[in-house]
């Protein structure tokens, strides 16, 4: 008997994978209705190993899925919705063109609901899963929460994400989970923690929202993610509060709740309305203790645990602790041209008291001529009526002591001062080759001075424990150059010690004398044998240098990239000091002119 | 009164702007303001006007139908304005506010007409008669104002007929009555056009026709000659057709042609006035036709639910308006039970209803259990990659070196086409405080690039690499444990005048020879640098140009004073001389070759005695040092001991299957090894202990056993071009340097293939050495480094050979493209020699 052949791509990869037109064909769908379905199953198309074997032969470059992705979407019950859905839109398209306009209407109010909760639990089966991958989802709420009514973004959906949004911000509020906050010119990046898993959002600066060409943004995509986000996001708001002890949903200022009429209120009584919902407390599950507090950390003799990096998460622990109580028992007050919900947010989730002005906004707590208020922050060169018993700082401390978890020495952040730079938090300080700023630099060694005073940009080079290794490679980079520097400069010492043994002698000719007459006695003063002081870096950099040869041929390439890589960041790092340095230098420059100036204008004063 | 006297009426009232503009608004006003009752006096007055005209048309009986028309216009309203405002005034007041008395009240208005037109007979009749006929349709128009403007239209459509029908109604009465007061008005306003009317040859019958047929389709009459009848029932003749050429002279001729229409009824022409055209214009617009009428007036609610002072109506209110309706009652109980019972529900639940449904439902969808996670989910799935975070340059109030300066600036101008070149995705800013910061404009973009990523970007698993740069290179023991190696330049050894080839060791390491393109082979004192020596061998008997050496290879054996050179075609035999060896071993070198051992029944073929001849060595050549001459048919490029001291290998330059010849001195016997060439050979070596022979060609090395005859292995070297080779002194590794900068490491235990390679040197690769003792070797080339390794060979034979690379020297300058021609290792002391391209030897330590 001859075997059958075995048709080509039944298996292997060209199985594996399915073009985009097919996995259509098979399911029977519009490309629509498709797009909508993988935005809400999380369905995404895979690079194949192989495309050309993946794409049964065909050339060019296609959508593959998988084929098992395919056919989890095939068993989706959801599917038959969508079917369904293009059904009922044909009912309301025929009674238009019918000019039942009754029916029509009666379509359009009872038109039906796609449920998805079971899309949610089937993508996270867990809560730390959706936790995990909530970056996208609070990001997209959140700019949907400042969108108005579109064509293609129903009003609900917004007015849904605002509330999610607000509940969300109140369940890290309650939770203190806030990390890290940076202003950034995109908007407000805030990192939270929760059960162990950062998280990471944007909100948008203030009046985000602008019409966007077809072709540049199409709604009707990010109002299918949100769909799905909304749903997401509410159900980790129930499951947050829920551990929380909070009653959910909570109740909070009237234009959140869903009722509502006032759809229609202006974007600022928006604002003004969740700043005021972010200040108020939320009410607690009866029973449960208030002050829940983390039990301290115990230290466990694990083996493989290094006792170091135990001793450091302690540490880290600590300081984090620290920082949720940060602002416990001090006061604010906003100034009305701050903008206030960032502010508010973070305030509030270090345990800060913080109002504004009742004139001006809703919701405010206490008045401006409260005694008892701690910090006062303006955002404007100069005030009329100031009070002495607080300090006027501009925001900026807020979002930097926060990110230092620290309460920071207020005297740079005073009102109308010039600001120092903000620096971004997530900047990995660890990995090598990473620039780090004169200011952070002083931040974290306090013997370290920055800009202020006397000293030069070389020095603050000179300074830098991390800027050695740098150097030290930047040496085995050059070729012999510095190695040969190195022993000229040995050379040169050497000679001038010898020098300086003989420098009493005047006459050259003596000196001659004299050393004939020393040969012939054949004894000489030793001279001390001087160890070479970089002998041993240059021997390990000469043997580096040979061993770098060895490198495989297997990875001969990556090495070479890996090095052409360090190279870069070495050069973008230098590319920054310099600018940094001239920049400086610059500042100096300008600071003793202007002092010039004004002691010539003393002078000229006096005479 | 008809509706087309109304019309009438106000079309006059407008055309009289110029002559009495306070008569005319009255009623103009008045029939404006509302309704019925004011329309009253106002078609009262069209009946005066009507019978006005009628005097005049008596008058000028000859007169042109439009001419006629325009003079009846402007004269009628301006002799009648007073008693028209008279009339108004008292009707006015005589009005009832009801529309119920209109009809009534029409009727005593044409009363008094008749009253007015008594005179005659046959007026009064005719009066009468319209009287009721304008009642019967006054009824209608009367009911609202809506109504009143809508009928306009027909109103003036049979607006001419009409009149013409009331002007046969005039009596002489009137004509006498009037015509002096006409006549005057027209002598006074037109007096040409009525000279005019005079001229025109129609007769005046065709005006006052009004036929009789009703609303029938005119075309019913289009094979009679009459198109009706008229009211005592005679035919009306139609009037006479024009044709095309008659109606062209006539819009020749008449400047009104343009606003003349043609009644269908009667087939006569109408001249549309000025009014009818503003009518027209207004109706076209879509406006209330009347100018003067306020479409905004105030709506007075007249039957509001407030209760008034007096009632407006004079009946008092049904008693059923004042008992709740008990069928009513009825419909409301039951309504309400079914709401009690839940039956149904008010459309504000429904809608409450609906709404909670639409509203989403959270509840906690991750129990407590969470032991579910087996869930059926994605295949193998790629959670997508997180968004990287920001760094200091997207801050709002970046460090000043963050900020794009003016170079980077034109830079990122420079990009503009090409965004994604560009260093930032966003462009650094600084804004000096919070309140300053302005929304990103591509925020919104940006979130849907994502939102694309998301569901459109293929995912694959990308392995990356946690490994530094440094974890690539291997780890190995530092040279500093792996001391003693040579390390600096101690001696060098000058003499030479060309180029040096080759040096090479006593056995016991205390001499050196070296052979060079001078011609000389040199004996030097390895410690002191000193030269012993010399020997001219390359000056050849000719006495011709000299032959440089281009090898020399010190004898192993210690009992032999012997050393090899090969100058040219021939491989000397030389003693080293004097003072170098121990004259017992010298004498006895001598001894044993001053004569040439027997013979021996081996025959040597014809093969191997064209290849090499044993020579005599002539006495001077003795005197010289040559103990021994090989003479051969191609130059020699290579010479080897064999470790024994007896057979000297030596490879020949393009001597194909000849190539090698192994030279016994014992015996004075030469052996070709080989029948067949097998490439080019580079180079051949005796195994340090075993009979085998390394033979290298161009890229391959094959070992050859010398016992069996046969080829034992053939080592691959990758190289493309080989140089030289080197035996471990243990004999199982082989070191291969090319001229394409490698040298190759073979462990013959392992296999064919290269156990290593390593890429050194920066030049062709022209000598490699073992040290005997130490676990070094050394290679160097065209390049100026020598490199020195450790090479560390195991017993272990599982233990693979250990390579490090220890020292570059640095060889002495560049001479010709050569740099370092071969290295030698000192038998004892980790000393290494090396000959130099600059006609020197260095010693290195």
């Amino acid at each position: 008997m001859v075997s059958k052949k075995k048709k080509k791509y039944s298996s292997g990869e060209g199985a594996q994978f399915m073009t985009r037109k097919a996995a259509l064909k098979k399911l029977q769908l519009s490309l629509k209705d498709f797009r909508r379905i993988c935005i809400l199953k999380g369905i995404y198309p895979r690079e194949p190993r192989n495309r050309k074997r993946a794409q049964k032969g065909a050339g060019g470059i296609k959508t593959l899925y998988h084929t098992k992705d395919i056919k989890f979407l095939l068993h989706e019950p959801i599917i038959w919705k969508l079917r369904e859905l293009k059904v009922y839109q044909q009912k309301i398209r025929r009674a238009r063109a019918m000019r039942e306009y009754k029916t029509m209407k009666k379509y359009l109010r009872d038109h039906p609901q796609i449920n998805i909760d079971h899309i949610v639990k089937e993508r996270y089966p867990t809560f730390v899963d959706a936790l995990r991958d909530l970056d996208d989802c609070l990001t997209l709420c959140f700019l949907f929460s400042t969108f108005p009514s579109l064509k293609k973004v129903p009003r609900d959906q917004s007015m849904l994400c605002r509330r999610l949004t607000v509940e969300f911000m109140h369940a890290v509020i309650a939770a203190k989970a806030l990390r890290k906050v940076f202003v950034s010119i995109k908007g407000y990046y805030y990192q939270v923690e929760l059960e162990g898993q950062t998280i990471t959002w944007i909100v948008p600066h203030h009046f985000s929202f602008q019409p966007q060409s077809k072709d540049e943004v199409d709604f009707k995509i990010m109002s299918t993610f949100v769909d799905f986000y909304t749903m997401m996001l509410g159900f980790v708001n129930f499951k947050l509060y829920h551990s929380l002890n909070l009653v959910y949903p909570p109740k909070l200022t009237s234009a959140f709740s869903a009722d509502t009429d006032k759809d229609l209120i202006d974007e600022h009584v928006y604002v003004a309305e969740r700043i005021a919902a972010m200040n108020m407390s939320l009410s607690r599950v009866e029973g449960a203790n208030d002050a829940e507090e983390l039990p301290e950390m115990d230290i466990f003799n694990t083996e493989d645990e290094d006792p170091q990096k135990l001793e450091e998460a302690k540490l880290e622990a600590e300081k984090v602790k620290k920082l949720k109580t940060m602002f416990k028992g001090l006061k604010f007050f906003i100034n009305r041209e701050v903008p206030r919900e960032p502010l508010v947010f973070i305030i509030r989730c270090f345990g800060g008291e913080v109002s504004w002005d009742r004139d001006h906004f809703v919701g405010a707590t206490f008045d401006e001529s409260d005694e008892s208020i701690a910090y006062h922050i303006v955002d404007r060169p100069s005030m009329d009526k100031q009070y002495l018993s607080r300090y006027y700082v501009q925001p900026q401390w807020v979002f930097d002591s926060v990110n230092a978890r620290t309460l920071l020495p207020i005297n740079q952040y005073l009102m109308g001062a010039v600001l120092p730079p903000h620096l971004s938090p997530f900047v990995d300080k660890t990995k090598d080759q990473v620039y780090i700023p004169p200011e952070e630099r002083a931040l974290n060694d306090p013997d370290f001075k920055p800009l202020d005073g006397n000293e030069s940009g070389t020095d603050i080079e000179e300074a830098s424990d991390e800027d050695k290794d740098d150097e030290e490679e930047a040496d085995s980079e050059e070729d012999g150059d510095a190695e040969a520097a190195l022993a000229k400069q040995y050379q040169q010492e050497v000679e001038e010690d010898s020098d300086s043994d003989e420098d009493d002698s005047v006459d050259p000719e003596k000196k001659k004398l004299a050393k004939e007459k020393k040969k012939a006695m054949a004894v000489t003063t030793g001279v001390p044998h001087k160890e070479h002081p970089y002998q041993k870096e240059i021997e390990d950099k000469q043997a580096f240098r040979l061993r770098e040869k060895l490198v495989r041929k297997k990875h001969r390439n990556l090495y070479k990239s890996m090095k052409a890589g360090q190279e870069k960041r070495k050069k973008e790092i230098w590319l920054l000091r310099k600018k940094r340095r001239l920049h400086d230098e610059k500042v100096k420059e300008d600071k003793k002119a202007e002092k010039r100036k004004q002691k010539v204008q003393a002078l000229e004063a006096s005479a | 009164m008809p509706p087309f006297r109304s019309g009438l009426l106000k079309r006059k009232s407008g055309s009289k702007e110029t002559k009495s503009s306070t008569t005319e608004k009255a009623p103009d006003q008045s029939d404006e303001g509302s309704g019925d009752e004011d329309l009253i006096p106002g078609e009262l007055n069209g009946e005066d006007d009507a019978t006005d005209s009628e005097h005049e048309d008596e008058g000028a009986a000859t007169s042109d139908q439009e001419q006629d028309e325009v003079l009846f216009d402007d004269s009628a309203d301006s002799t009648f304005g007073d008693d028209e405002q008279v009339d108004n005034e008292s009707e006015a007041s005589s009005e009832l506010t009801d529309s119920e008395e209109e009809s009534d009240d029409e009727n005593e208005e044409s009363g008094d007409e008749n009253d007015d037109s008594s005179e005659s007979v046959k007026s009064d009749e005719e009066s009468v008669d319209s009287g009721a006929e304008s009642a019967a349709a006054q009824t209608p128009s009367g009911v609202s104002d809506a109504s009143d403007t809508e009928k306009k239209n027909p109103k003036q459509k049979s607006r001419k007929v009409k009149q013409s029908k009331a002007k046969s109604e005039t009596t002489e009465a009137s004509i006498d009555r009037l015509a002096d007061t006409i006549r005057q008005t027209n002598v006074k306003t037109q007096p040409v056009e009525q000279k005019d009317e005079y001229e025109s040859g129609d007769t005046s019958d065709e005006e006052d026709r009004r036929t009789t047929v009703g609303d029938v389709p005119m075309w019913w009459y289009n094979e009679y000659p009459h198109v009706g009848y008229d009211l005592d029932g005679r035919r009306l003749l139609r009037p006479p057709q024009r044709d095309h050429i008659d109606d062209f002279l006539k819009k020749c001729e008449d400047p009104d042609f343009w606003r003349t229409v043609r009644d269908p009824n009667t087939g006569q022409d109408v001249v549309l006035s000025k009014q009818d055209l503003e009518l027209i214009r207004r109706l076209r617009e879509g406006h209330v036709p009347d100018p003067t009428h306020d479409e905004y007036q105030p709506w007075i609610e007249w039957f509001s639910r407030e209760v008034m002072a007096t009632p407006l109506r004079a009946f008092p209110e049904h008693k059923r308006s004042f008992l709740p309706s008990r069928s009513e009652q009825q419909q409301i109980g039951r309504i309400v039970h079914a709401l009690k019972m839940g039956w149904t529900k008010t459309r504000k639940q429904l809608a409450e209803e609906r709404r909670k449904k639409r509203e989403k439902k959270f509840y906690n969808l991750w129990g407590s259990t969470e032991a579910d996670a087996a869930q059926r989910g994605l295949q193998r799935h790629i959670p997508a990659p997180r968004r990287a975070l920001p760094g200091h340059a997207e801050s709002y109030n970046p460090p000043p070196e963050y900020l794009l300066d003016k170079h980077e600036m034109k830079e990122w101008d420079k990009l503009s086409e090409t965004p994604w070149k560009r260093k930032y995705t966003f462009l650094p800013t600084r804004h000096a405080s919070l309140r300053a910061v302005p929304a990103y404009e591509r925020f919104t973009r940006e979130r849907f690039l994502r939102c694309l990523d998301l569901y459109l970007a293929p995912r694959a698993i990308k392995m990356r690499l946690t490994i530094t740069a440094n974890d690539l290179v291997p780890k190995l023991p530092s040279p500093r444990d792996l001391q003693p190696f040579p390390t600096t330049e101690v001696l060098q050894f000058k003499g030479h005048t060309g180029l040096v080839r080759s040096v090479d060791f006593d056995p016991s390491g205390q001499y050196i020879v070296s052979g060079g393109d001078d011609g000389t082979v040199r004996v030097w004192e390895s410690s002191t640098g000193r030269c012993l020596r010399t020997l001219r061998v390359g000056e050849g008997e000719a006495g011709g140009e000299g032959v440089g050496v281009a090898r020399v290879a010190w004898g192993p054996s210690e009992a032999l004073a012997l050393l090899g050179a090969a100058v040219g075609r021939r491989l000397l035999l030389l003693a080293p001389g004097a003072g170098v060896v121990p004259a017992r071993v010298a004498d006895r070198t001598d001894r044993l070759l001053e004569a040439a051992p027997p013979q021996h029944d081996v025959t040597v073929d014809a093969r191997t005695a064209s290849c090499a001849q044993w020579q005599h060595v002539a006495p001077h050549e003795w005197a010289r040092g040559v103990r021994l001459a090989l003479l051969h048919f191609k130059p020699v490029t290579h010479v080897s001991w064999h470790a024994r001291g007896d057979y000297v290998c030596v490879t020949l330059a393009e001597g194909a299957s000849r190539a090698v010849v192994v030279h016994q001195l014992s015996r004075r016997r030469s052996q070709l090894p080989f029948s067949r060439a097998k490439g080019l050979v580079q180079c051949a070596l005796f195994h340090p202990t075993r009979p085998l022979i390394f033979v290298a060609t161009q890229r391959v090395v094959r070992v050859y056993d010398l016992v069996k005859q046969e080829l034992v292995r053939k080592l691959l070297t990758g190289a493309q071009w080989i140089s030289n080779m080197a035996v471990h002194p243990g004999g199982d590794n082989l070191l291969v340097c090319s001229y394409d900068r490698k040298c190759i490491w073979f462990d013959l235990e392992l296999s064919s293939k290269p156990y290593q390679t390593l890429r050194l040197h920066g030049g062709a690769v022209r000598s490699v050495a073992f040290h005997r003792r130490y676990p070094l070797f050394a290679s160097a080339g065209d390049d100026t480094n020598i490199v020195v390794s450790h090479g560390m060979v195991y017993n272990d034979l599982l233990q693979n050979p250990l390579l490090v690379p220890l020292k570059q020297l640095r060889a002495g300058p560049r001479g010709a493209e050569l740099c370092v021609l071969e290295l030698r290792w000192h038998p004892a002391q980790p000393w290494l020699l090396a000959a130099c391209a600059d006609s020197t030897l260095r010693l290195y330590a």
